[in-house]
């Protein structure tokens, strides 16, 4: 079984406050879907591949304004001042 | 009650008018109990609809002008709320409009609301909102299927004429089967995901959710195609198919038919096989010999990349936010308090197998096993025009059933997700019954022949 503290340190990578109790179940499903990965094991080795055999789509670097919906896009912040959407003290 | 056509019919001879449909499928949705719509808008739906009446007076209207529809609520609509059923936008308004719901604003329909889901699309059951689930319109005891659970109940239920959904690793089919409705996952590319809340953006697909295979068509043909908001998506003409069951070569996955499958799913499944090849297709047995693995690959890479996508919920830019202590905590409370149990669960499955030291075990492993998968398939079609086979191994099952026990829930999309894995198109066909409970056929394509589905599935509609 994932260990209490693995949990733990994966949630903390994901940003994410959980509970005592929320420890303990993810430890619980992780395991038990981890424990199903495990068969990828048995699956044949192939050679690597690109991530994808199409052509990436090119445009050009053009500005496109989106300042019609700046008001829209700001108005959903939880906290701002003005035009500027406010962020905590990082230092 | 009415499909598009039909509508469309009674719209052109003037029977009624688009306010008159609209006003009946408004009193639908309050007298109902299945919790299919997180919300709608009375006034600016009747707004629509006269709208749509003054287009049809002038005679020059497109088929879905003055359609009532319903919109599923991870899909954009610009000014009405946008929650993905998740606590963390319960408030989120949308600032503007995805382009489907541009290309079905500009033939002119009426969206009526927007329709409940698993969180985030995560879910085969629809039990995952945070406002609670879909009731199956079927049997109320049981689920509506997921994630588009809300999109599937609200057609079959006639709250709606048509609906949109998004199918990541099933969830249009598996909610359209559950229900009893046609339900297309398009290929990928075929239509924009702009203006789509990301879940996994190499699987999402928007499509839609309808009465019958004719307006599923007419639906999908109003909304796909090339968009510049969306790089992936590609340049497509929905072109006529002469394809018919004469002559038609189906493929049947051996895979797909072992251990698991409901006995009574199976018989319909088959009975369903059997029409076609007594209408003349023929039958020929494929191996898709990677299948076994398709459920662990899907249910690594879907996760990693929601991991991903959903790291912009950060309680800064939008959504709920829990200013409490500093940065970190605002990050850690916002996240942990707003995203539901298992939204909660798929980050953590990505963020392990993305982490330093689990990445060639976990999501490089899963991106080998992909292209197994999509080979298996690319041989199949050398072989075959279609895929059939079931949509889930069971019919709706009971509220409550699995939501202890996540692998279980998970098991419910072994024969969907390789579609997403592959990018490949398929439909849910209503094929018949277990009891009261709708089962679907599904039909699968090689990639951009929506048309052949099509038209194969409306055959396959007048036989079953």
């Amino acid at each position: 079984m994932i260990s209490k503290e693995e949990v733990q340190h994966i949630a903390k990578l994901a940003r994410l406050e959980l509970t005592e109790k929320e420890v303990e179940k993810m430890q619980k499903d992780l395991s038990a879907i981890l424990d199903y990965f495990d068969l990828l094991k048995r699956a044949p080795k192939v050679k690597a591949q690109p991530a994808s055999a199409k052509a990436p789509a090119w445009r050009g670097d053009e500005v496109i304004s989106s300042y019609d919906i700046a008001d829209e896009l700001i108005g959903q912040a939880p906290d701002k001042k003005d035009d500027y959407i406010k962020v905590k003290n990082i230092f | 009650m009415l499909t598009i056509r039909q509508a469309h019919e009674g719209l052109k001879n003037k029977e009624f008018t688009s306010v008159d449909l609209t006003k009946a499928y408004l009193e639908k949705i309050k007298k109902s109990d299945l919790n299919s719509f997180l919300g709608f808008n009375e006034e600016w739906a009747i707004e629509q609809a006269e709208n749509a009446d003054a287009k049809i007076k002038s005679g020059k209207f497109e088929i879905l002008c003055g359609i009532p529809c319903a919109i599923k609520d991870a899909i954009m609509v610009e000014g009405q709320k946008c929650t993905a059923a998740s606590k963390i936008l319960e408030n989120y308004v949308a600032p503007y409009d995805a382009t489907v719901i541009k290309k079905l604003k500009e033939q002119g329909v009426v969206i009526l609301g927007k329709t409940n889901l698993d969180e985030f699309a995560m879910g085969g059951s629809g039990e995952n909102s945070a406002f609670g689930p879909t009731k199956n319109p079927h049997d109320k005891t049981r689920v509506a299927g997921g994630s588009s659970s809300g999109s599937a109940a609200s057609v079959a239920a006639n709250e709606a004429c048509f609906s949109l959904g998004s199918d990541t690793g099933g969830s249009i089919r598996l909610p359209s089967s559950f229900c009893g409705v046609t339900g297309l996952k398009p290929t990928y590319g075929a239509v924009s995901r702009y203006g789509l809340i990301a879940f996994g953006s190499s699987l999402d697909q928007i499509g839609p959710i309808a009465k019958n295979v004719k307006d599923a068509e007419i639906v999908f043909q109003a909304i796909c195609g090339k968009d510049k908001m969306d790089a992936t998506s590609a340049d497509y003409n929905l072109e006529f198919s002469k394809a018919s069951l004469k002559g038609l070569k189906i493929g049947i996955p051996k895979e797909y038919f072992v251990k698991g499958i409901d006995k009574e799913v199976e018989k319909i499944i088959k009975n369903a096989i059997k029409k076609a090849e007594d209408a003349g297709a023929e039958i020929i047995e494929i191996s898709l010999k990677s299948s076994e693995f398709a459920l662990a690959c899907y249910y690594i890479i879907a996760p990693s990349e929601a991991s991903a996508n959903l790291a912009r919920f950060d309680g800064i830019r939008y959504g709920m936010s829990v200013q409490d202590g500093n940065l970190l905590d605002v990050y850690l409370k916002s996240k942990g308090q707003g995203f539901g149990e298992e939204v909660k669960r798929r980050i953590m499955i990505g963020t392990y197998a993305l982490s330093s030291g689990y990445y060639d075990a976990y999501y490089k492993k899963a991106e080998e096993v992909r292209q197994l998968i999509k080979q298996d398939f690319a041989k199949a079609f050398e072989k075959v025009d279609l895929i059939f086979c079931p949509v889930s191994p069971v019919p709706a099952i009971k509220m409550g059933e699995r939501t202890n026990d996540p692998l279980s829930m998970y098991l419910m999309d072994i024969y969907t997700v390789s579609v997403n894995l592959a990018g490949l198109p398929a439909l849910s066909l209503p094929a018949g019954k277990v009891e009261n409970l709708p089962v679907g056929l599904q039909i699968i394509g090689n990639h951009f022949q929506e048309n052949k589905i099509f038209a194969v599935a409306q055959e396959m509609e007048k036989v079953l």
